[in-house]
């Protein structure tokens, strides 16, 4: 470390009374060499925990894998199956399209509509904000899933206040038909980040557009329709596309709610949580890492889309 | 993270822009406030079904308990083979190490990003911001299998150490936007005056970048704090669990006959969380606004 310092310091005088070659060397270090250093724990993981993995993970997509035995190739048969013969792959990927479709547009719509009260010059706007905030960052968390396990459960909180109007509700989280909208909801309840995010947008919002426009006699809701809506695309698509990918990915909740199985009936079955199952269940690794790959194939078509239709709606031109 | 965002993001609210009538004011607290009761009131129940008698549990939705029992912390915390002091010191140690491994490695390669100049730069750039990108079960399986051939599984390692090769790029990026808005004029003068990369480093950027960094270390350790996938995947030897992995094993163990214990336990293990949340919510939230974080 010391002699970077050093030859930084003298690569006026030093450089140029060695000879040439050696000096262009030193010269070359003392302009590269520091960058190198600084970069160099992120390069060694760069090579040996993601770019290295990642093609082990490609090849490994292709062949037969269970940790024991080395590794067999079987060419395009885990994709073959994947596509053509893996009811559960269907399932799991029906059941992570439809929490992604079921929670984003929920969670994004209650962080817009608060945000937006918040944003009105209101008394309190930090206390609000805290509150809203806490679940999102406690959300993640095992014991918030274990919550949500007893709050659905037949016997829970939910149903317990349902029973004073006189409903009975039903086992949430051991019906089919339910069980996916107890994870929906638990994500919508952790709008807590986007609304803060949707909140800094919202303050760069010019005042004097909002003083011109009721000048001109524009309605309020005329003014969120025209002036607020617009302006506020860009970070409604940036929440849009993270809340998206981040829903792809979920994982605990569906573990802890449904004890590991993604059950009932596959219902609570996300993508990862299948993706699990093969590998570290039933240590089909070739067969997982086709899975992985397949996930990343989705989130990048996914993504490549919201990009593409995002000049037809998304406004940049401030 | 440029001094002009910081400044809108801590800035007090600008003044209404739209003239509102005190019903309407009050129509909105009064929405805010059913809004927030809904939200903390599954939260606070757990609490407080936490220090009921067991008996009292299921058959109240109020808040208040009629009497306080600490039962189910200690039934709780000895509810499994292996204590919850334990799993928690588990827990801690992983987190410490991570938020020093964070902010070393993270630190280093964003202060190269942004500040030294080297062949190739921009190439690595695009090579970091890609691997944001990618999900980490594309990497999961090789990285498991290396770490079962060093005969890393069943200790912190897998979990701690990529976190010394800056695997969380995610930092990297959020203190190289903090580092470009340090005026360089600060470095320049060092260097006239002899200092190399390294002491400009260590003593100008990293004593004016505390903001950051201690955004990236309270992150750092919710997250890991918060962490299920890679102890559930790397940690099978109950005495190296974390709090995250007894939780689960507890509510697999006994989810219909000691909610009480269970609740006790989940209610500990969301106090780190809560305390940085009480005492470093400014830096949360600007961290938030100003990086588009996804929690």
């Amino acid at each position: 470390m010391a002699a970077v310092q050093d030859s930084a310091v003298a690569v006026g005088a030093g450089a140029k009374a060695r000879p040439a070659a050696q000096g262009r060397l030193a010269a070359i270090w003392t302009k590269h060499g520091a960058g190198y250093m600084f970069l160099l724990p992120w390069l060694v993981g760069l090579f040996g925990l993601t770019l290295g993995p990642a093609i082990a993970s490609f090849y490994l997509s292709f062949t037969n894998f269970d940790l024991i035995r080395s590794a067999e190739w079987v060419g395009t048969a885990n994709y073959v199956r994947i596509a053509t013969a893996d009811p559960k792959f269907a399932a799991s990927l029906k059941v992570t399209v439809l929490y992604v479709v079921l929670s984003v547009p929920f969670k994004l719509a209650f962080a817009l509509l608060v945000a937006i009260l918040l944003n009105r010059g209101i008394k309190g706007l930090t206390v609000y904000r805290a509150i809203f905030y806490l679940p999102s960052l406690l959300g993640g968390s095992v014991a918030i899933a274990v919550l949500w396990r007893q709050l659905f459960a037949g016997d829970g909180l939910v149903n317990s206040l349902l029973a004073q109007f006189g409903i009975e509700g039903p086992s949430w989280i051991s019906h089919p038909d339910y069980s996916i909208w107890t994870l929906v909801v638990l994500s919508v309840w952790q709008f807590g980040s986007p609304m803060i995010i949707f909140l800094a947008g919202l303050r760069q919002i010019p005042t004097d557009m909002y003083e011109a426009a009721s000048l001109d006699g524009a309605s309020k809701f005329r003014q969120f329709y025209k002036i607020t809506l617009p302006l506020l695309t860009p970070v409604i698509f940036f929440n849009a596309v993270v809340q998206t990918i981040e829903a792809f990915k979920a994982f605990t909740p569906a573990f802890i709610i449904s004890g590991g199985t993604g059950g009932p009936i596959n219902s609570t079955l996300f993508y990862t949580l299948y993706l699990y199952q093969e590998a570290f269940g039933n240590f089909r690794m070739g067969y997982a890492s086709a899975l992985a790959w397949i996930l990343v194939l989705i989130i990048g078509v996914f993504t490549a889309f919201s990009f593409l239709t995002s000049r037809y709606w998304v406004h940049y031109d401030d | 993270m440029t001094d002009a965002t910081m400044s809108t993001v801590t800035a007090p609210p600008p003044p209404p822009a739209i003239r509102r009538s005190p019903l309407s004011s009050t129509l909105i607290h009064a929405a805010l406030i059913a809004a927030s009761i809904a939200m903390l009131y599954p939260l606070l129940w757990m609490v407080s079904a936490s220090v009921r008698p067991e008996d009292e549990i299921f058959s109240s939705t109020s808040l208040w308990p009629s009497s306080v029992d600490l039962g189910s912390y200690v039934r709780g915390w000895f509810g499994l083979d292996v204590s919850f002091g334990r799993f928690t010191w588990n827990s801690f140690v992983i987190a410490v190490l991570t938020v020093i491994g964070n902010v070393v490695a993270c630190s280093l390669a964003a202060y190269a990003f942004a500040r030294l100049r080297f062949a190739g730069r921009n190439f690595w750039f695009a090579i970091m911001l890609g691997t944001m990108m990618i999900p980490y079960h594309v990497t999961l399986i090789p990285q498991y299998v290396l770490f079962l051939d060093l005969g890393w599984v069943n200790t912190i390692l897998p979990l701690v150490v990529p976190k010394f090769l800056a695997s969380d790029a995610f930092f990297i990026f959020l203190m190289v936007q903090f580092f470009r808005g340090i005026p360089r004029e600060l470095d320049e003068a060092a260097m006239m005056d002899g200092c190399g990369p390294w002491r400009i480093y260590w003593k100008i950027m990293l004593p004016l970048s505390l903001p950051v960094l201690a955004t990236a270390a309270i992150f750092s350790f919710i997250w890991t704090w918060d962490d299920f996938f890679g102890p559930l995947i790397y940690l099978n030897d109950m005495n190296t669990y974390t709090i995250q992995l007894g939780l689960r094993t507890f509510v697999d163990s006994s989810s219909t006959s000691d909610w009480g214990g269970l609740f006790a336990m989940s209610t500990l293990s969301l106090v780190p969380v809560f305390f940085f949340f009480l005492f470093f919510q400014r830096l949360l939230i600007e961290g938030i606004a100003t990086t588009g974080m996804k929690r």
